[in-house]
């Protein structure tokens, strides 16, 4: 009865809400989206093939240009994988792990927080922006207490870490800690129960349990459609074993429980935070690394290794050839590429509207979609 | 002087001009007003480098637009881009001349039916959203043009049906004697709360303003229908804007917060003590109808600081299905008060849906997250 008439519009690579580089072709009816197709690269640096022209330590640095907003787990998750590789996971320091651990769940808590944020402002409420960026601020404060970066970290090295805590910094993270949980009430009282924003986020974007997986999707998209899959649980890694915490996963799979599943996501990193504290302080001083040689030549083989990062599942395969002090090949398994490919399942039928709430939700970084 | 041209020109005309600085005044401070006050909402401190508290950003931001190339996409249709940014400006600049701010001599020119016309005045305003968006050749703009245009058509019906209950209780269409009437009994706000909050949404969706900023979206249409527009003409769409958002904060004020009276605390301030003050009488009030504009310009600012955007289909839902039956129910319910010859009991309802509000809003309290594992499916 009616013609059709479908508009095509690209969305992205310059549009406000794309969160970087990325392009998606739509085809729209009206408001109505018929079919979405993201296209990818334009961020594309080559990483990989850095990898296999630089040594085994040098190429931390480069790990914390992926994942931009959350280098300390790219970080961890590459210092695993060769350590692995080199068969040293065993001998890495309590108190290096314990470090490892702190700085990855304070990477958590700042990567969802610049998520919060920017699926907030996506959706129109601005005011969340501020306050997410506030506590985050004090994160990225402890980096640079630590390191001396804040965005992009390189504070893992293989075998253990680069330097002990400065002083008064575990005070400072115990200060963080005691107060953000009363942080976390104040952004679900701007969100949680909004009857604009559970409008604008329930029933968007549903992924069945079995979809999830057949999608490959990882991390909050996967538990928030009911898949209770955590790495920290089931691969540990570090000292994961020894600390207590919950994986929240939601029920009905939309961009509401993906939403609660972050924001609880934050409030058990936190927990994991208060209980490192007293461990780390249990440790001795000064033990932060594992006695490896300087020159580091894995033996041939391959290792695949993979750590819960923000986002997801974050993998490395790494191929030595035993004889080279860099690796004959290295591959990333990013998990915002892989989340990506649920986006035009998730939109079609949908308005544009919700477009941004989707792309909000997968949570995608463009360094780390493109490498 | 000719008697006629002293009453139809001179005094219009300079009464016009006052009333017109004054305006571009407020939009010039609501400029700074509003970013300064989204900064403290957001534990920020907004614009605070020009000038004394950064007041002088509102100068500044005018000439930098006024410095900025003028761009005019190819294959725009010229006319229409050129018209899109004057068109929302004109009809709101005009309602200010029918707006009482005080006492008889107050006004512009007193029209017997002044609501009418203002009504008939701020639906024209959309044609330049459109016409903007449209000629902008740009797909986005394009879909911000047509928001719009669906967006203030469907708003003006539950604006107009709200209205009509203070028009049952006043039973005028002049605006002064409306004022009156409200003077006379009570304000409308409590014997018409429900009208008046179907107008306040309406008057938020008619000025693009969160949670209805559809049509500029800055996160879905990048800027809706003026993502092509750029120096002086993206700042006649921000003005037109400003004056729409005063020109539905002055009607609110006048038909449902008593205009220039003061209620039942008047202080002794009625309309006819302050006629009898002269001039000074005539400032009073002007500053008392400021005031109360000025509160609304910055609920205004506290919504947008507040709350997320709607999405377009939830938007028709909330005008359609919500705001027109309610209003209508409104003209009924009013109906058979003033049949019953008891309108003014009507402010007790409006006392206790008022307390019921306050109730339920300061009973809820923050949320945890309830996400909790119902299905699980262990993946292996």
């Amino acid at each position: 009865m009616f013609d059709v008439h479908e508009m095509e519009v690209n969305f992205g690579p310059q549009h406000p809400s794309t969160h970087g580089v990325l392009r998606v072709l739509l085809k729209i009816d009206g408001e109505r989206i018929i079919d979405a197709k993201p296209i990818v690269g334009y961020l594309h640096r080559g990483t990989e093939k850095l990898f296999e022209h630089m040594t085994y330590p040098q190429c931390v640095p480069h790990t914390d240009r992926m994942d931009y907003v959350a280098s300390a787990t790219n970080n961890l998750g590459y210092v695993e994988a060769v350590e692995k590789l080199l068969g040293i996971s065993a001998q890495i320091p309590k108190r290096a792990q314990l470090l490892r651990v702190i700085l990855s769940e304070l990477q958590r808590i700042s990567s969802h927080l610049l998520w919060l944020a920017t699926h907030a402002i996506d959706l129109g409420a601005m005011t969340p922006f501020f306050y997410t960026f506030r506590e985050r601020e004090e994160i990225l404060d402890l980096f640079e207490a630590y390191c001396g970066a804040r965005l992009t970290l390189n504070c893992m090295r293989i075998g253990g870490m680069p330097e002990d805590m400065p002083p008064g910094w575990l005070e400072d993270l115990q200060k963080l800690v005691d107060k953000f949980d009363g942080a976390m009430d104040e952004y679900e009282s701007l969100l949680t129960t909004n009857r604009i924003w559970k409008r604008r986020t329930i029933g968007i974007g549903v992924i069945s349990p079995e979809e999830a997986i057949d999608w490959g999707l990882t991390g909050p998209p996967l538990r928030g459609s009911g898949v209770e899959w955590d790495l920290r649980r089931a691969q540990p890694y570090e000292c994961y074993p020894e600390l207590e915490f919950d994986i929240p996963v939601g029920k009905n799979g939309d961009t509401y429980d993906r939403y609660l599943v972050r924001m609880e996501e934050m409030r058990q990193s936190n927990r994991i935070l208060k209980q490192c504290i007293p461990m780390i302080q249990a440790t001795p001083e000064g033990e932060i690394k594992a006695k490896i040689s300087k020159v580091i030549r894995p033996p041939e083989g391959e290792v695949y290794h993979s750590i819960e990062s923000p986002k997801g599942e974050l993998g490395y395969y790494i191929v030595s050839d035993g004889k080279t002090t860099n690796a004959y090949r290295c591959h990333v398994r990013p998990p915002s590429f892989v989340n990506l490919q649920a986006m035009p399942a998730m939109v079609k039928g949908h308005l544009i509207s919700d477009m941004v709430a989707v792309i909000g939700t997968i949570d995608i970084v463009l360094g780390e979609v493109d490498r | 002087m000719n008697d006629a041209i002293e009453t139809f020109l001179f005094w219009p005309v300079l009464k016009y001009v006052i009333v017109f600085s004054i305006v571009m005044v407020i939009v010039m401070a609501m400029t700074w007003i509003e970013r300064r006050m989204l900064g403290f909402f957001q534990a920020r401190l907004g614009p605070n480098r020009v000038g004394p508290f950064g007041l002088f950003q509102a100068i500044a931001d005018p000439v930098k637009l006024l410095l900025k190339e003028d761009i005019l996409p190819r294959k725009a249709e010229k006319i229409a881009y050129f018209l899109g940014p004057m068109l929302p400006i004109i009809p709101g600049l005009m309602v200010f001349t029918l707006i009482p701010y005080g006492p008889e001599p107050l006004t512009v020119t007193r029209v017997n039916v002044g609501l009418l016309l203002i009504l008939a005045l701020t639906s024209t305003a959309v044609y330049g959203i459109i016409l903007g968006g449209w000629a902008s050749n740009n797909k986005y703009s394009l879909m911000g043009g047509l928001r719009s245009a669906a967006q203030m058509v469907s708003y003006e019906v539950p604006f107009g049906l709200s209205v009509v209950g203070v028009l049952m209780m006043a039973g005028t269409l002049d605006l002064y004697e409306i004022v009156r009437y409200q003077e006379a009994h009570s304000w409308n706000f409590f014997t018409q709360i429900v009208a008046c909050f179907v107008f306040f949404v309406a008057m938020n969706a008619e000025s693009n303003r969160t949670p209805f900023d559809l049509p500029e979206a800055e996160s879905e249409l990048v800027a809706g229908f003026h993502t092509e527009y750029s120096g002086m003409k993206f700042a006649f769409f921000m003005l037109g804007e400003y004056t729409m958002m005063i020109v539905n904060s002055c009607l609110m004020v006048t038909l449902f917060m008593g205009g220039w009276t003061l209620g039942m605390f008047n202080l002794g301030l009625t309309t006819e003590r302050l006629a009898a003050m002269g001039a000074f009488g005539a400032v009073l009030a002007a500053l008392i109808f400021l005031t109360k504009v000025m509160f609304f310009m910055l609920v205004f600012v506290w919504f947008r600081a507040t709350f997320p955007r709607f999405r377009f289909d939830q938007l028709m839902d909330l005008g359609w299905k919500w705001l027109i039956p309610v209003a209508l129910a409104n003209i009924v319910v009013t109906g058979l008060f003033i049949l019953a010859g008891a309108e003014q009991a009507m402010g007790f309802i409006g006392i206790a849906v008022l307390a019921l509000i306050f109730f339920f809003l300061f009973r809820s309290k923050p949320a945890k997250s309830t996400a909790t594992p119902q299905k699980v499916i262990h993946a292996s």
